[in-house]
């Protein structure tokens, strides 16, 4: 498809896509489907099909912008872009390729703050214990973001109701959780 | 009967009325869960949103485990799980090198022929055919269907019910008596995982859900998603604040619907661990 000039992909982070995701940004055609069913397409910096469009023109300026936005965070992944495509291009499937990138690069939005550390939290919850640990989860976003005060009057609650455990369930094998980590997640240290 | 059960975390922890509730049906059905020995988290939403390799690792880990323990068929119930489960599988089946990469990692095999069941694929399997012979209880009651994100898409690899307009767990809602409701949010997202990082967010996604139910009469919410079942119930004060009023519309994981209407006692359904109150 290389030849065909419709669908040449720009060198540079467009390039990258591609030989990661294998998404093509040059087959988007900008009819903004995926902004119109993105959930949350009005809370973010650059809705999804203009991201699209910023990769398409292979412009060093606008890649740092795509990298360092806000959108590439607050993206659920739900996947409905993708659903509704016409083009069937793997919008998501990019999302998680270039959050990746933003956060080994550093160039991660500093609104992203909070979602980044819940998700640096969870992963941090299972690598030790193998299992998530809610608890534990908590503590630890709150000690990364201090936001002490959020939530508190929701843990009661779920203690109430037994949807708490107050320890964690350990699996067995936790050397082998802690090497699968070691292996994958040892570039991108907080 | 036996089938393989890979429970996830949520359903040891906040979310325990759905597993209570898949153990209390099965038994009532005669299947025995068997859980995979020493699972580990799938990874969630976390894994795939900051490593690729980890988001591919930890699913193949639990899939790997079930195929040397012989388990031929595992039901996955959380639908978050089932969906990194099974993208890992057909993201490895598809690639050799990468799932060479991966069994490396987890100095662990995974050939990829065990077969993956959401909690509607297992009831439809094994459950459906006697299931109108055993309701007691009909319940009678307008359901809106909410299947949420991760059941459905990507269908291409998912390949499971329409992407827009799902049917599947409509028509069992049929079977045991409900009314299920014609509505415009049985695919769009609760707000998933930012469910902690941005409460309000969550509060809006899920609020537009909630308030479409309750405009078209539903008196229920039926899930198969723990991650849904947070945001519509635990979070329903944040969803309250979005619509402006107090909605008590219940949420009912689709096995608790299923176990009243067969009869199994309310308290083996969890019912009780809700924050919005079960009261039909």
């Amino acid at each position: 498809m290389s030849s065909d000039p419709h669908h040449s992909i720009p060198a540079g982070l467009g390039s990258e896509v591609f030989e990661n995701t294998e998404v093509k940004v040059s087959r988007c055609y900008q009819c903004g489907k995926c902004s119109a069913g993105c959930p949350l397409s009005e809370e973010m910096d650059y809705p999804p099909s203009l991201i699209m469009r910023m990769l398409q023109t292979g412009n060093k300026e606008m890649e740092e912008k795509v990298l360092s936005s806000f959108s590439i965070w607050v993206c659920l992944t739900c996947e409905m872009c993708f659903a509704r495509c016409p083009m069937s291009i793997d919008i998501p499937k990019m999302m998680d390729f270039l959050r990746e990138k933003a956060l080994r690069e550093k160039k991660s939005n500093p609104k992203a703050k909070e979602i980044v550390a819940f998700h640096k939290s969870f992963l941090d919850s299972i690598r030790y214990t193998g299992r998530l640990y809610e608890i534990g989860l908590f503590a630890d976003y709150k000690t990364r973001t201090l936001k002490i005060l959020d939530d508190l009057a929701l843990a009661p609650k779920m203690l109430m109701r037994g949807k708490l455990n107050i320890f964690p369930e350990l699996i067995h094998d936790r050397s082998g959780i802690a090497s699968i980590f070691r292996k994958t997640v040892k570039k991108n240290k907080n | 009967m036996t089938l393989g059960f890979y429970p996830g975390c949520s359903l040891k922890g906040s979310s325990r009325e759905y597993a209570e509730s898949v153990l209390a049906v099965a038994e009532t059905f005669g299947i025995t869960m068997q859980e995979i020995s020493d699972w580990n988290c799938c990874g969630a939403t976390a894994a795939h949103n900051l490593n690729r390799d980890l988001s591919l690792a930890l699913p193949a880990r639990i899939l790997a485990l079930a195929e040397k323990q012989g388990l031929t068929e595992i039901v996955v119930p959380c639908a978050a799980c089932y969906s990194r489960l099974t993208v890992t599988r057909y993201e490895l089946s598809k690639d050799p090198a990468l799932k060479a990469k991966i069994s490396e990692i987890n100095n662990m095999e995974f050939n990829g022929t065990i077969s993956i069941l959401n909690i509607i694929q297992m009831i439809d399997k094994y459950i459906t055919p006697v299931l109108e012979s055993r309701v007691v209880k009909p319940f009678d009651h307008k359901v809106a269907c909410y299947y949420g994100c991760y059941l459905v898409r990507p269908h291409e690899i998912l390949n499971f019910d329409r992407e827009e307009d799902p049917q599947t767990m409509d028509e069992l809602m049929l079977k045991i008596g409900a009314t299920p409701i014609d509505w415009a949010y049985k695919t769009e997202c609760c707000g998933a995982g930012l469910s902690v990082s941005r409460t309000k967010s969550v509060g809006r996604l899920s609020g537009k859900i909630i308030g479409d139910a309750k405009d078209r009469g539903a008196e229920a919410m039926i899930v198969v998603c723990p991650m849904c079942h947070s945001n519509l119930d635990m979070r329903r004060d944040s969803v309250n604040s979005y619509l402006g009023e107090k909605v008590d519309i219940p949420v009912l994981y689709v096995t608790q619907a299923i176990g009243l209407a067969v009869g199994i006692e309310r308290k083996a359904l969890a019912l009780q661990r809700h924050f919005v109150k079960v009261t039909i």
